[in-house]
């Protein structure tokens, strides 16, 4: 299918990689494209690793099973990496993005993974920001910078909006998590 | 007017029951149902509708208010899934010969055991006698426009039916997609005002509810629910067609996908019927050719139209996302085979069982139907009439 973009959420159960994955098909699906958000419902528990999918398109989306072969692979916890595949499946010229502190070129070398490789402090930017570790909506900043998946102001604007609705009960959350997108988006590393 | 969102199936079925505002909703939470009568709660706290919500203690308590309200004359809706229909058995069954118009959002799930939370279809099919019309969704859009179009349908003077709107668990409940949501007059004039002509409320002409039955009219009730049946069949057509002039979106019995030429195909229900698209897709750009039938309407079961549909093809398959375990096919494979015996076709008709306890479907499984199907073309014969998708040997 003509522009078809997947995208594999890898996380831990807490880290918000369900959330993430819905927010950017939400903020997708405003700016006109035709989108799918769906986690893996296994038996979710705080820490266990767990999955979420994007299908981002613009054409009409019909299939309704998981994600086998993503172009763009979110990792949303850097000790994933000693326990699951996390590029199972990826094509030679697809994309992993991965919240560490380490450079893109360590990444590549642990993973033995050709593709294109970012890397991005999601935990440190969190932290300072938001005060705790929530790696998930800085990683949409750095999903949007290395992918140019959609336009940045235009994201912006969008998931601000979704932030009012999700946080209306806290709304001082939504500056920092805001904030934290931008950082991750100017800080987010390639090779 | 209408307003393009995007949403998870629990989401826009909330978001339909919100515009039907029924008078009566009695609901008890399971999953993958849970948030839709969460959500549904919320806007009764909210008062954003006029329902009187009734919270109970069981999903047989929940049918059973249900039909108490229904029997009062009011606009009474429910919503389960799985075992939670399975627990208001005995009283899907008095819905249904009461002759109260419920409609029930199911969000479908595989019946225990052993325990499962995933899609299948097991929990609906397994109600297919009960007396309720069933239809099924490919996505939440249709999920949500076929909840809208149950109240019309079920209400019909004609019709006096309780209506299972069904949905797969977590497939399409539990995730996001783009959908348009009805202005809520919009919705509010296609369904228009219901007065029940028979209520127990109605103290100027006093009925009965529920009473005994026995040798000498049971028959006769029963014969006027399959004749209501029938005629759900007429009114279905019109319902689709006056939602289809006001969204300009729907189906009658079910969509014929790239059917017309085809010489081998799939019919299939729910959400299955989105991802063999993605494989006919594929096919005919091979040079298969290859369709799908899509079934909206599984009860009553449109056969005729069903044989007319499939009669010209070499070869189609039947997927069944519950078993009968009567060792010879799923419940749709029973139906479409027999609908298909009376036109005399030459058409080979399979049948594959899948996606049990929400094993997922793919559509490289799918392509491999259509493969085993160009297989029974070229060589004329059916090694295995029934066989299991997808199941690890």
């Amino acid at each position: 299918m003509a522009n078809l973009t997947e995208i594999r959420w890898h996380g831990r159960g807490g880290q918000g990689s369900k959330t993430a994955s819905i927010l950017l098909g939400k903020v997708a699906s405003k700016t006109g494209k035709n989108i799918q958000a769906f986690p893996e419902y296994g038996p979710e528990r705080m820490g266990a690793p767990v999955l979420a999918f994007n299908r981002i398109s613009d054409e009409k989306l019909t299939v309704h099973c998981q994600v086998y072969s993503p172009d763009i692979v979110m990792v949303l916890d850097p000790t994933l990496l000693e326990s699951v595949d996390v590029d199972e499946g990826v094509p030679a010229d697809g994309t992993i993005i991965i919240n560490t502190t380490l450079q893109p070129s360590e990444i590549k070398e642990k993973l033995g993974f050709d593709g294109k490789v970012f890397t991005v402090d999601a935990n440190g930017i969190s932290t300072e920001e938001i005060g705790a570790p929530f790696p998930n909506t800085p990683m949409l900043g750095a999903l949007i910078k290395a992918t140019g998946l959609l336009e940045f102001e235009g994201f912006k604007t969008e998931i601000k909006k979704e932030f009012e609705k999700k946080f209306a009960s806290k709304p001082e959350v939504i500056d920092g998590n805001m904030k934290s997108i931008e950082r991750a988006y100017q800080e987010v590393k390639s090779e | 007017m209408s307003n393009q969102v995007a949403l998870t199936g629990n989401e826009a079925m909330a978001q339909a029951m919100k515009q039907i505002n029924p008078d009566v909703v009695a609901a008890y939470p399971i999953t993958p149902q849970t948030e839709v009568v969460q959500m549904f709660s919320q806007f009764v706290a909210d008062g954003a509708v006029d329902t009187e919500f009734v919270t109970v203690e069981s999903e047989h308590s929940a049918m059973s208010a249900t039909v108490g309200a229904a029997a009062g004359g009011a606009r009474a809706m429910t919503a389960t899934a799985a075992n939670g229909l399975a627990l208001m058995w005995e009283i899907v069954y008095i819905a249904a010969s009461t002759r109260l118009p419920i409609v029930m959002p199911v969000v479908n799930r595989a019946l225990s055991g052993p325990i499962n939370i995933h899609c299948d279809h097991s929990d609906a099919m397994g109600a297919r006698d009960s007396g309720w019309i069933q239809l099924y969704a490919e996505n939440a859009q249709e999920a949500y426009d076929n909840a809208i179009q149950a109240v019309r349908i079920g209400e019909h003077e004609d019709v006096r039916l309780p209506v299972m709107v069904n949905m797969d668990g977590f497939i399409i409940s539990h995730a996001v997609e783009n959908l348009e949501l009805l202005a809520d007059e919009d919705v509010k004039e296609f369904i228009g005002e219901y007065t029940a002509e028979h209520t127990l409320l109605d103290t100027e002409n006093p009925i009965a509810v529920g009473p005994l039955d026995l040798q000498d009219y049971y028959f006769e009730h029963k014969v006027q629910q399959a004749e209501a049946m029938e005629n759900a069949q007429k009114v279905v057509v019109e319902v689709a067609k006056e939602y289809k002039n006001l969204t300009g979106r729907g189906f009658e019995y079910f969509e014929e996908y790239k059917l017309e030429d085809a010489e081998i195909a799939i019919l299939a229900l729910a959400s299955t019927a989105g991802t063999a698209k993605a494989a006919v897709d594929k096919l005919r750009e091979e040079g298969v050719k290859a369709g799908l039938l899509k079934l909206r309407m599984f009860r009553p079961f449109p056969a005729k139209e069903v044989a007319k549909a499939l009669s010209g093809l070499k070869a189609v398959a039947v997927m069944d996302r519950a078993d009968t375990f009567s060792t010879i096919g799923g419940p749709v494979f029973a139906d479409v085979r027999s609908a298909l015996y009376d036109v005399k076709s030459d058409v080979e008709v399979v049948n594959y069982i899948y996606g049990l306890g929400g094993r997922d479907t793919t559509v490289e499984d799918l392509e491999f139907v259509y493969n085993d199907l160009q297989g029974i073309v070229n060589s004329g014969e059916v090694n295995k009439r029934v066989k299991y998708l997808g199941v690890r040997e």
